[in-house]
């Protein structure tokens, strides 16, 4: 334990140079600063792995919420307030987990609105802006796939917190699967107008899904503390999923690119300061309020 | 008055028609063994549309173990002018009621 997370904190021993880790020395070490901070400097690895678990879904469930009052249509505007509600909801609690293991009295409140946005590990896909339905669907459709892999490789680990909330959670996953994979199909394979929005929405949102595969010190390190996760594997499932779908929405698969990464070590895009500064303003300017 | 387009969306009495996706009825299933009852209807573009729909607006509660959706052009309803013939001689007849009987203990749903 000691030994992983002295890896973690000097950012070596990793077989980085590939396309899915951190770059050398980057961020990980902490000696880089990032515009006028102090840079990120990582906590131990099981605290950075549930705040990256949890930062995913609590900013992915934010945006969405933006969507209250705005659907398309009434039903479609409860489904994706039902879906921010599920995605905060698995945030809270894994959030919670990631206070305990900090240890340092923080629950999920604290974490979730009184932390700056260096301190956020939320992948960059999450944060950027919803767009028209149609690129919110794409990027949750994303996002679903990738998740619904996800819990059901940590539905199996022996770290027994984890493995709890993942398997409460992918009933929840697998749903929205379907809502965003069957929004997809139904936008790809529609007008010829939809199906233009939504391949524009399809190759914008593609630079952001390399990083969901990552695979860092923080990784290796939650690996031998009963959390081992296999992303290659990941990766091929959801190569499996994204494909099957974007061909029933007679969509084109973007070519991979140069992929934008930076969100698990805190470096995010000026997306997420607008965002959290809306999320955060209530308990930060009423700290302790109840309701 | 010919010279003013037609407006698809508007009605005689100012109202917008609906333009939305089409009706689908959506019946909710309480409990394993229980009738499905009316829950309320909603819009969509499929059926697998309005299952979807369905789930989120009338069941994300846990309000059902099973969902039933129905175009609601499928449905023949009866018309309040049936109200008269249709009902009013049930009213007045007990003997069409099996009221003498008694249920059969631990029976709850009947």
């Amino acid at each position: 334990m000691s030994a992983a997370k002295s890896a973690v904190r000097s950012g070596g021993g990793h077989d980085e140079g590939d396309d899915v880790g951190v770059a050398t020395g980057q961020a990980v070490a902490g000696t880089r600063s990032v515009a006028g901070t102090r840079g990120p400097v990582l906590g131990a690895p099981l605290f950075e792995y549930l705040l990256r678990l949890g930062d995913d879904r609590l900013i992915l469930g934010h945006r969405l919420s933006e969507w209250c009052g705005h659907g398309p249509i009434l039903e479609e505007d409860i489904a994706t307030a039902n879906m921010a509600l599920d995605l905060i909801g698995q945030a809270a609690s894994l959030l919670q987990l990631a206070g305990e293991a900090e240890g340092q009295g923080r629950d999920e409140d604290a974490l979730a609105y009184f932390r700056d946005g260096v301190l956020f590990r939320n992948c960059l896909m999450v944060e950027q802006p919803n767009g028209d339905f149609g690129q919110t669907m794409m990027r949750q459709f994303l996002f679903d796939a990738f998740s619904v892999l996800q819990w059901e490789a940590l539905a199996q680990v022996s770290h027994t917190g984890v493995a709890a909330i993942a398997a409460k959670s992918l009933k929840e996953a697998k749903y929205h699967l379907r809502h965003s994979s069957g929004w997809v199909v139904r936008l790809g394979d529609g007008t010829a107008e939809s199906q233009a929005r939504v391949q524009r929405a399809l190759d914008s949102v593609w630079r952001f899904t390399g990083e969901l595969f990552g695979r860092d010190a923080v990784d290796d390190a939650v690996a031998a503390l009963g959390i081992p996760v296999d992303q290659a594997a990941m990766k091929s499932g959801w190569d499996a999923i994204v494909d099957e779908v974007l061909a029933r929405a007679t969509l084109v698969r973007p070519a991979d690119g140069p992929m934008q990464r930076g969100g698990r070590t805190g470096r995010h895009t000026e997306h997420l300061g607008h965002l959290l500064a809306t999320m955060q303003i209530v308990a930060r300017s009423h700290p302790g309020a109840r309701w | 008055m010919s010279s003013t387009p037609p407006t698809p969306s508007g009605t005689p009495s100012g109202a917008p028609a609906d333009s939305h996706w089409p009706l689908w009825e959506v019946f909710t299933q309480g409990g394993q063994g229980q009738p499905f009852s009316h829950a309320g209807s909603v819009h969509a573009t499929d059926a697998e549309h309005a299952m979807q729909n369905a789930r989120d607006v009338y069941a994300r509660r846990g309000e059902a173990v099973n969902l039933w959706v129905v175009p609601s052009t499928a449905i023949t309803a009866s018309a309040p002018s049936d109200a008269g013939p249709f009902f009013d001689p049930g009213n007045d007849k007990a003997y069409r009621h099996p009221q003498f009987y008694k249920a059969p203990r631990g029976v709850k749903v009947l």
